[in-house]
Formats: structure tokens, C-alpha cells, sequence
């Protein structure tokens, strides 16, 4: 009998006794039974112990050093709280930023922690299997640092107080809702792929650098605290995403096309959710940390580049619409601030017109757009309101089917012309943005025909409150709907200069500063 | 000399969230643990039925035959929300990694009882497979459960005892070697003192209800099984060569303390609500008590003497019996 | 060739695991922000652990690279020795 262990284990060797050696081929069980969701996809695994682990973490580590930033996260979150930090921010259009990030991008990480802890009983690999449990716990631990970092500012400004109820109802946020469904929804390897690998690795930096670096111009000590904390757990996930792609394509060649569709797929599935960060960096940050078009030149161009010239020896081509999404570059942010202003009255945080000196950093970011598609527009509307008649678009957008964001895109070389495309299917026509939704759509039919999306819903009368009665004549079903949405008109919506934030933020400040 | 510390103060426009303040009765200060869990998992208005289950919606009530108005009564008496929990873990692997060390390098675990030694390793080191089924359990709960209340605790359980599976790995090395991990292994698979609990733990990982699954898992297997070995035979060990066994395993005997304060509040909740769910806890208890005490019995015998054996299950029954007892669950 | 990264909030504790990267690596570029400190190498970046423990008097665990890590690119092959970021490994 060994009595000792001869010489010491290496950390690879020591890793595999702590997790996959704790596994075992059932046998009173079929393995069918016991995992019963790794075959419908169509994904040929031969050998899941090819699986490499990246970061090999025990549990006795990962208490240890999560729980340590979990100590140094809190310190701070209480200072700032203790400090009225808030306060200390640019100016309160920043807020309106934290509001979207809340209501919009926490609720995801909810999703990300189920999602992983289905995948993480799934995978008949134990390797993986850790991996995505690990996952599952980082991601229960983003949403609830984030819900704790933002609650002092549900305490002091507006926006933030109905946020699982805004997310599961109101027209804008079904664009992450419906993105994040679509990928637990699917099967557990379409999962690892559009979350793993495309979410958190190709589009995350554009995701997180935008809001986090705008936490810190912007003041906000809170959020960007718990950006970088979070920060450290996802490059454990972008390693896992990583790890889990190339494996799926070394197990077996038959795959490369599976995967490359999903690839396609969820590229433009996210880079659309994108839209929305795209608008935050350029028209809502006060003092503005680099351009959508900047972002997406470094971490999509130069980044992505590099990844997808190191995926090229597995046959991975870029995804379609990466093109695409380059030539929006120049568009996308003001397009979609624009559709936000109009629709002003009905979203849960305040929206603006850019001030000149805004306007002039625009104009140094994108010379070749801004003063010829958008400056127009926004010198329009600053003199409406400054006549007293700041716009608010009384109807309802049209939702792309797929992607859910109002049909306000162009046609990638016009951007005088919205793009439309259609499909036909079962008696009924579906509407989408782009080629890349409709070609979504066209694969999976049967799951998008499903989707909730709120303006259609609006419009079936399925979004007002018990006691509406719209038979009544002065029965306003716009102002009934936001009593749904719980949007407390004149308080969460509407312009930011007649907001009770700006004049609250600017009451506080000088209370701070002055005797 | 009184220090009197001011600070601006500014008066909020609310306390806490909207949904927050619905459930407390009033907008007031909410804890963390409150503000991290009350309905943070959505119940609404999902876009797409789960390809891999379209029988039920996304997150569904129906995945288990229990019945609860408001599966949010499942608060759990710990209030572990994320950091709560690592923060209490940490302090737990600090000390687990003290005991580990004073063992290892005051040459306790070389100069450790030959007798008492093979006991430990051929009763204790198969165990880390037990807690893998119970990390697989655990992670299905936590997917296909109902409510952050109740999802979010069985996710650290899951994670809880994968780090049991690891400090039972560690045990084996310490006392053993990599050789006595495979043989450890290979007595799972083979030797027919393992085979009635593989079964039993094979057998959890197709259950579909996933409250029966925490029945099966959280209630039963563990209230025995921790029982047994972290208190009965860990004791008996102790009375032969000493306490080095119980300082490699405290971990475990701390954790199931803490753990079985979750379980006998969830399982008290879910059996106040209804006759119906009371009825249905009753009928899982007593099955899956029954085959877990034929399983653990075999295994028990590797570790004590037949009697002895058989006392110790006695004694660790009616230990979870009068837990079950108190919850309102008299079987 | 196309750059690796590896980045890390700037504080106390990480001043000197930069200081053992930018040693071990003659070809990183450091980039300095007021909350993070960025390290650019073209094709590999390794940290090692006996450098870091060099600069700060006591023994040091790769894994707690964690506690202070934002974000990195590359691939990744970690030992207890050695913490590598390269393409086409």
C-alpha cells in the first residue's frame, strides 16, 4: 500500500483528481437519461475529456479569492453610499445610463446564471461541466453586485424602481430579454457558443469597456467598482468560451457548419443588442470616453480580427454581417438616440438633445456622417423645444420580429432609406431590419413566430391595466399602457432639463457645497 | 469626549425597489439578501419555449408537482445572497486549510493508525463521487427550480459539495495516494458494499421533479449520510487513533450544521402550505428514507461493526425523523 | 503579429506584478489609466511567479492573479509557475 504520495502532483494532474476523476459512466442509469439533451443539436463529441480546463480553480481557491473581492466591492459600494458619491458624478444625464444598464443588461446576468447551471448539468463532460457551474455562481454574483451597486441610486433618482417589472413588459427592453431567452432556449451547445464564446468573448469589451470607462469619466466610483470587479470574472468566462469553441470544432469536422451557422447567428443577434450601448457612449455620457465607431475599431476590427485570423486554422470564417456591422459604424448610435428621443414619452429614463459642444465632438467623431445626417435633425428638434414644442412621437414603432429594436436601421449604403425585409410564413408576413434577422428568422421559424414583442402586444390590447375601459371617450391607451409599464409619467420619462433628477441632483450638489 | 461624525445629509425619494417595498408592506430599508433575491428570476412574457423542454415555458412552476402561492416563502434563514456566501465559505476554507496543514506537516497523517487509516480511506474516499452526484443534483435544482429563493441557495449547495468532493480528494492524497483515488473509484464501480448507493445516487440523477429531487438529495441522502459519516463514524475513528480524521473533514461537519437549518425551513414552508404538498413530501421521504437506508448500509459495515453499523443508522434516523418532525413532517 | 493583452485594476497590489511582467517581457508596452494599467505584447505574454515573488517579498500564488484581473485576450495555459497568453499556441 502506498503510503505516501512520491513526488508532488502538477497542477494539471492535481486539477483532474479534483474534478473530472470525480466522474463516472453511469450504469444503472442509461447515460441517455442522465443527459438527455446532447444529441438533438447534431454536435459529435468523441471524447470529452479533450476538453481543456483554463483556469484551473478549486472551490477552496475560488471562495478564497472571490470572497476577498467580494469584501474590497462592498468597502467601496458603502463608502460611496456613505458619501452620497452619486453626487460626485459629471452631471445627472449620466444616471440616465445606469438606469438603462440596470433595467436592460442585470436582469441578462440572471438569465447567464441559469443558463450556465442548465449547461453546467448537462454537458455529460465533467470538465466543462465545472466550468459552467463556476460560471453560473459569477453570474448570480454580477447580478446581484450590480443590483446592490445602483440601489443607492434607486434611493435619489428615477427610473430604477421597477426594474424586473420594465424588463419582462416595456417596448425597448425585450431587445436583451428576447436575446438572452432565445439563447437558453436553445440547445445546450448553441448556448456555449452564442453566450460563451460570442457574448463574452468577440462582443464583451464592447459591452463593458463602454459603461465601465464611463463609470469612471463619468464620476461614478459605485458602478465602476463593481465593473472591474466583475471584470476579473469574465475573463474566466471569455476562457471557458474560447476553450469550449475550439474543442467543439477539434472533436469532429461535421460540426464546423453547425457552429458557423450559430456563429452568424449570434453575432448579429448581439451586435444588434448593441445598438443600445452604441447610443449610451455617444449621447449619454456627459463627458464621453471614446466613439461607438472608436469601440468598435479596436475591439471589434482589431480584436475580433485577431481572433478570427487564429480561429481561420479550424475553418471559422468572420460572421456574416460582420461587413455589415463595420459599414453601420458610422450610423448606428444617432439612429438609434434619435428613436429614443421621439419615443421620449414612453421609455423609463430621459432622453435630450446633445448641446453644441456635444455636437462638436460628434462632429470630430464621425466626420464623414454627422454633420450631414444628424446635426439637421438635432438642430431641429433643440428649436422646437426651444419654441416650446419638444417632440414626442404619439404612435408606436414597428419591431423587427427577430431582434425586437424598432425598425429605424438603414440600408447599409444608403442611409437616407430605412431597410425593410420580409418573410412569409404560414399565412402570416414577418417583418425584419436587416438581411441578417430575416436570415435568422428563415432558419428557426417556428421559435420567432413566438415572440412577445411589445408593440404588437400593445396593439392586441394585451398591456393595459384591469381596470381600463376603452370604451370610455376620453380613454388615452398610450397613457394607460405606461400606467402598465408602471412608468410614473412626468417622474421616469420625458425630457432630462424638466426632470425632478436634474433639479434634485443640482439641489443636492449645491446643499454639498455651499453653507 | 463624544465624536459626533456628519455627513450631508440628503432625504431619498424611496428606499428601496418598487417590488421590494410591495413585498415588505411598506418602501423601507430592504437587506441586501432581500434586495439580491425577491423576484429577481422573471415569470413573465418569456419570448420562446425551451427547445430542449417544450412541454414547459422557460422558468415554470409545473417542473415540480408541489404547489406554492408564493415560492418566495422559501426565504432562506442563512440570507446567503452572493457575497454572504463566499464571505462565510472563506472563513470556513481558511480554517479547513489550517487543519490541513498543521495534519500534513506535523507528520500527523504519516504517523497516523495503519488500522484506522485503511478505514478512513476505504469508507471516505469513495464518498467524493457521492458529493459529484450531489453537485450534479444540485446544479439541475438550481436550472429547473422556480424562484431565486429556493434556486439560488441550491446552487451553493451544488458548489458546496463539489468542494467536499475536493476536500475528500485531498484526504485520500493525504493519507493515501493517487493509487487509493483509483482504488477509491474502482470500489464505487465494483465492490458490492458501493453499489446499492451508486444506485441510489444514479437513480436521483433522472429524477424529473426537482423538488423530489431535493427531497431525495438535500433532505434524505444528505441528513443520513452526513449523520453517518462526519458524526458517527468520524467519532468512532477518533476513539480509535485520534482526531486527525475530523480535522480533514470539519469542513463537512460545520457545513451540514449550517445546511440542514436551510432544509428544514424549506421543507417546514412547503409543507404548511397545503395538505396536498404535505401529502407528496410524505410519500418522497418515505421512499427515498427507505432506499437510502438500504444503500448506506452496506457501506456503513466498512467503517463499523455490523451492530454497531446498524445503531449508528438507528441513531441518525431518528435524528432526521425528529428534524422532520419539528418541520411538520411527522413519517 | 497581432497583440496579446492582459489587463488589471491599477493599485498597490498589482504595481509590482506589472513591474515583473514588463521584466519578463521586453517587448510589452504598458499603458497607464487612472483605474487600469493595460499591458500590450506582440504574440506571447508570460507572468512569472518567481519574478513577482522577487518584487514583493513573499511567496505568491498565480491564482491570485484573480483578485485585480479586468480583462486579457490570447490563449491561455496556466502552470504553478507560469501564467502564458499567446496566439497560435
Amino acid at each position: 500500500m502506498d503510503m505516501k504520495a512520491s513526488k508532488k502532483l502538477s497542477l494539471k494532474d492535481r486539477y483532474n483528481l479534483m474534478t473530472r476523476d470525480l466522474a463516472w459512466t453511469p450504469t444503472y442509469q442509461a447515460v441517455q437519461d442522465v443527459f438527455p439533451y446532447t444529441q438533438y443539436e447534431g454536435i459529435k463529441i468523441h471524447d470529452w475529456d479533450q476538453f481543456e480546463d483554463p483556469f484551473r480553480m478549486t472551490m477552496d481557491a475560488y471562495w478564497k479569492y472571490q470572497a476577498e473581492k467580494e469584501r474590497k466591492l462592498y468597502a467601496i459600494i458603502d463608502a460611496f453610499t456613505q458619501n452620497n458619491g452619486h453626487l460626485g458624478v459629471t452631471d445627472a444625464r449620466y444616471i440616465n445610463a445606469l438606469k438603462l444598464f440596470l433595467t436592460g443588461v442585470t436582469p441578462l446576468e440572471y438569465m447567464a446564471h441559469r443558463g450556465f447551471a442548465h449547461v453546467g448539468r448537462q454537458f455529460p463532460g465533467a470538465g466543462p461541466r465545472v466550468a459552467c457551474l463556476m460560471q453560473s455562481v459569477d453570474e448570480i454574483r454580477h447580478a446581484q453586485t450590480q443590483i446592490h451597486s445602483l440601489s443607492n441610486y434607486n434611493k435619489h433618482y428615477n427610473g430604477f424602481q421597477n426594474w424586473r417589472h420594465q424588463h419582462d413588459r416595456v417596448w425597448y427592453l425585450s431587445v436583451p430579454k428576447s436575446f438572452f431567452d432565445d439563447a437558453v432556449t436553445a440547445g445546450p451547445f448553441e448556448f456555449m457558443v452564442a453566450i460563451g464564446f460570442a457574448f463574452e468573448y468577440v462582443l464583451t469589451n464592447l459591452l463593458f469597456v463602454p459603461f465601465i470607462s464611463g463609470a469612471a469619466y463619468n464620476g461614478d466610483m459605485g458602478a465602476m467598482a463593481f465593473g472591474f470587479s466583475a471584470q476579473s470574472d469574465e475573463s474566466r468566462h471569455m476562457t471557458l468560451g474560447l476553450e469550449i469553441i475550439k474543442f467543439i470544432l477539434e472533436q469532429d469536422p461535421d460540426n464546423l457548419p453547425i457552429v458557423q451557422a450559430w456563429l452568424d447567428k449570434w453575432f448579429w443577434r448581439g451586435y444588434r443588442v448593441l445598438t443600445l450601448v452604441a447610443m449610451m457612449m455617444d449621447y449619454m455620457l456627459p463627458k464621453r470616453v471614446m466613439s461607438w465607431k472608436e469601440a468598435w475599431e479596436v475591439y471589434a476590427e482589431q480584436n475580433g480580427g485577431a481572433l478570427f485570423n487564429d480561429l481561420a486554422r479550424y475553418g471559422v470564417k468572420v460572421p456574416k454581417g460582420w461587413e455589415q456591422a463595420c459599414k453601420d459604424k458610422d450610423h448606428l448610435s444617432h439612429q438609434a438616440w434619435n428613436t429614443f428621443y421621439n419615443y421620449g414619452a414612453a421609455a423609463a429614463f430621459h432622453t435630450w438633445v446633445p448641446s453644441e459642444a456635444d455636437m462638436k465632438w460628434l462632429s470630430e467623431k464621425y466626420p464623414d456622417t454627422f454633420d450631414q445626417h444628424y446635426r439637421p435633425l438635432w438642430e431641429h428638434y433643440a428649436r422646437e423645444q426651444a419654441e416650446g414644442r419638444r417632440f414626442y412621437n404619439g404612435t408606436l414603432p414597428m419591431l423587427c420580429q427577430v431582434c425586437q429594436v424598432p425598425m429605424m436601421f438603414t440600408e447599409p449604403d444608403d442611409p437616407t432609406k430605412i431597410a425593410y425585409r420580409e418573410s412569409d410564413w404560414r399565412g402570416n408576413t414577418y417583418h425584419f431590419c436587416s438581411d441578417g434577422c430575416k436570415s435568422i428568422f428563415d432558419h428557426e421559424p417556428e421559435k420567432y413566430v413566438q415572440s412577445w414583442l411589445p408593440v404588437h402586444q400593445i396593439y392586441q390590447g394585451n398591456c393595459f391595466t384591469a381596470d381600463a375601459d376603452p370604451s370610455q371617450p376620453d380613454f388615452d391607451p398610450l397613457a394607460d399602457v405606461l400606467r402598465w409599464y408602471k412608468l410614473a409619467f412626468g417622474q421616469d420619462n420625458l425630457d432630462y432639463a424638466d426632470s425632478q433628477d436634474k433639479r434634485n441632483f443640482e439641489a443636492w450638489r449645491s446643499q454639498a457645497t455651499s453653507n | 469626549m463624544q465624536i459626533d461624525l456628519r455627513t450631508v445629509s440628503i432625504t431619498p425619494l424611496r428606499q428601496t425597489f418598487s417590488h421590494v417595498a410591495d413585498r415588505l408592506g411598506a418602501d423601507k430599508a430592504a437587506s441586501r439578501y432581500i434586495e439580491a433575491t425577491m423576484d429577481v428570476q422573471p415569470t413573465v412574457n418569456y419570448h420562446y419555449r425551451p427547445t430542449w423542454d417544450p412541454a414547459h415555458e422557460l422558468f415554470d412552476a409545473a417542473r415540480t408537482q408541489i404547489v406554492m402561492r408564493d415560492w418566495y416563502a422559501l426565504k432562506d434563514p442563512r440570507q446567503y445572497y452572493y457575497g454572504a456566501y463566499t464571505q462565510a465559505r472563506a472563513r470556513m476554507q481558511e480554517t479547513a486549510e489550517a487543519d490541513f496543514t498543521f495534519v500534513e506537516e506535523r507528520g500527523l497523517a504519516d504517523r497516523y493508525d495503519d488500522a484506522a487509516r485503511r478505514t478512513a480511506l476505504d469508507f471516505y474516499v469513495p464518498l467524493r463521487h457521492v458529493a459529484w452526484g450531489a453537485n450534479m443534483n444540485g446544479a439541475a435544482m438550481c436550472a429547473y427550480g422556480y424562484g431565486t429563493a429556493i434556486t439560488q441557495p441550491c446552487l451553493y449547495a451544488a458548489m458546496d459539495q463539489l468542494g467536499m468532493a475536493q476536500y475528500l480528494t485531498r484526504l485520500g492524497l493525504l493519507l493515501g495516494s493517487q493509487g487509493e483515488l483509483e482504488a477509491g473509484k474502482q470500489a464505487w464501480l465494483a465492490a458490492p458494499a458501493w453499489q446499492p448507493l451508486r444506485r441510489y445516487v444514479e437513480d436521483t440523477l433522472v429524477l424529473k421533479d426537482w423538488f423530489e429531487l431535493f427531497v431525495a438529495q438535500s433532505v434524505v441522502l444528505d441528513g443520513l449520510l452526513f449523520g453517518l459519516a462526519y458524526k458517527e463514524v468520524d467519532t468512532e475513528l477518533s476513539h480509535q487513533a485520534g482526531p486527525v480524521v475530523s480535522m480533514l473533514t470539519r469542513f463537512q461537519a460545520e457545513w451540514f450544521q449550517e445546511h440542514t437549518k436551510w432544509v428544514d425551513t424549506v421543507v417546514k414552508a412547503v409543507a404548511a402550505e397545503s395538505e396536498a404538498n404535505r401529502a407528496l413530501l410524505a410519500g418522497w421521504v418515505v421512499h427515498w428514507r427507505a432506499r437510502a437506508r438500504e444503500a448506506l448500509e452496506p457501506m456503513a459495515q466498512l467503517a463499523l461493526e455490523t451492530g454497531a453499523a446498524q445503531a449508528a443508522l438507528d441513531r441518525v434516523a431518528a435524528v432526521l425523523d425528529a428534524r422532520l418532525a419539528k418541520a411538520g413532517l411527522a413519517v | 503579429m497581432p497583440n496579446v493583452f492582459i489587463a488589471f485594476q491599477r493599485n498597490e497590489e498589482t504595481r509590482p506584478i506589472v513591474e515583473a511582467i514588463v521584466a519578463d517581457n521586453p517587448a510589452a508596452v504598458v499603458n497607464e489609466q487612472p483605474a487600469m494599467v493595460k499591458i500590450d505584447a506582440p504574440g506571447r505574454l508570460v507572468i512569472r511567479r518567481t519574478t513577482i515573488e522577487d518584487e514583493i517579498g513573499r511567496d505568491f500564488d498565480l491564482q491570485e492573479l484573480q483578485i485585480n484581473l479586468i480583462t486579457l485576450t490570447g490563449h491561455i495555459d496556466e502552470t504553478e509557475d507560469e501564467f502564458v497568453l499567446s496566439w497560435n499556441p
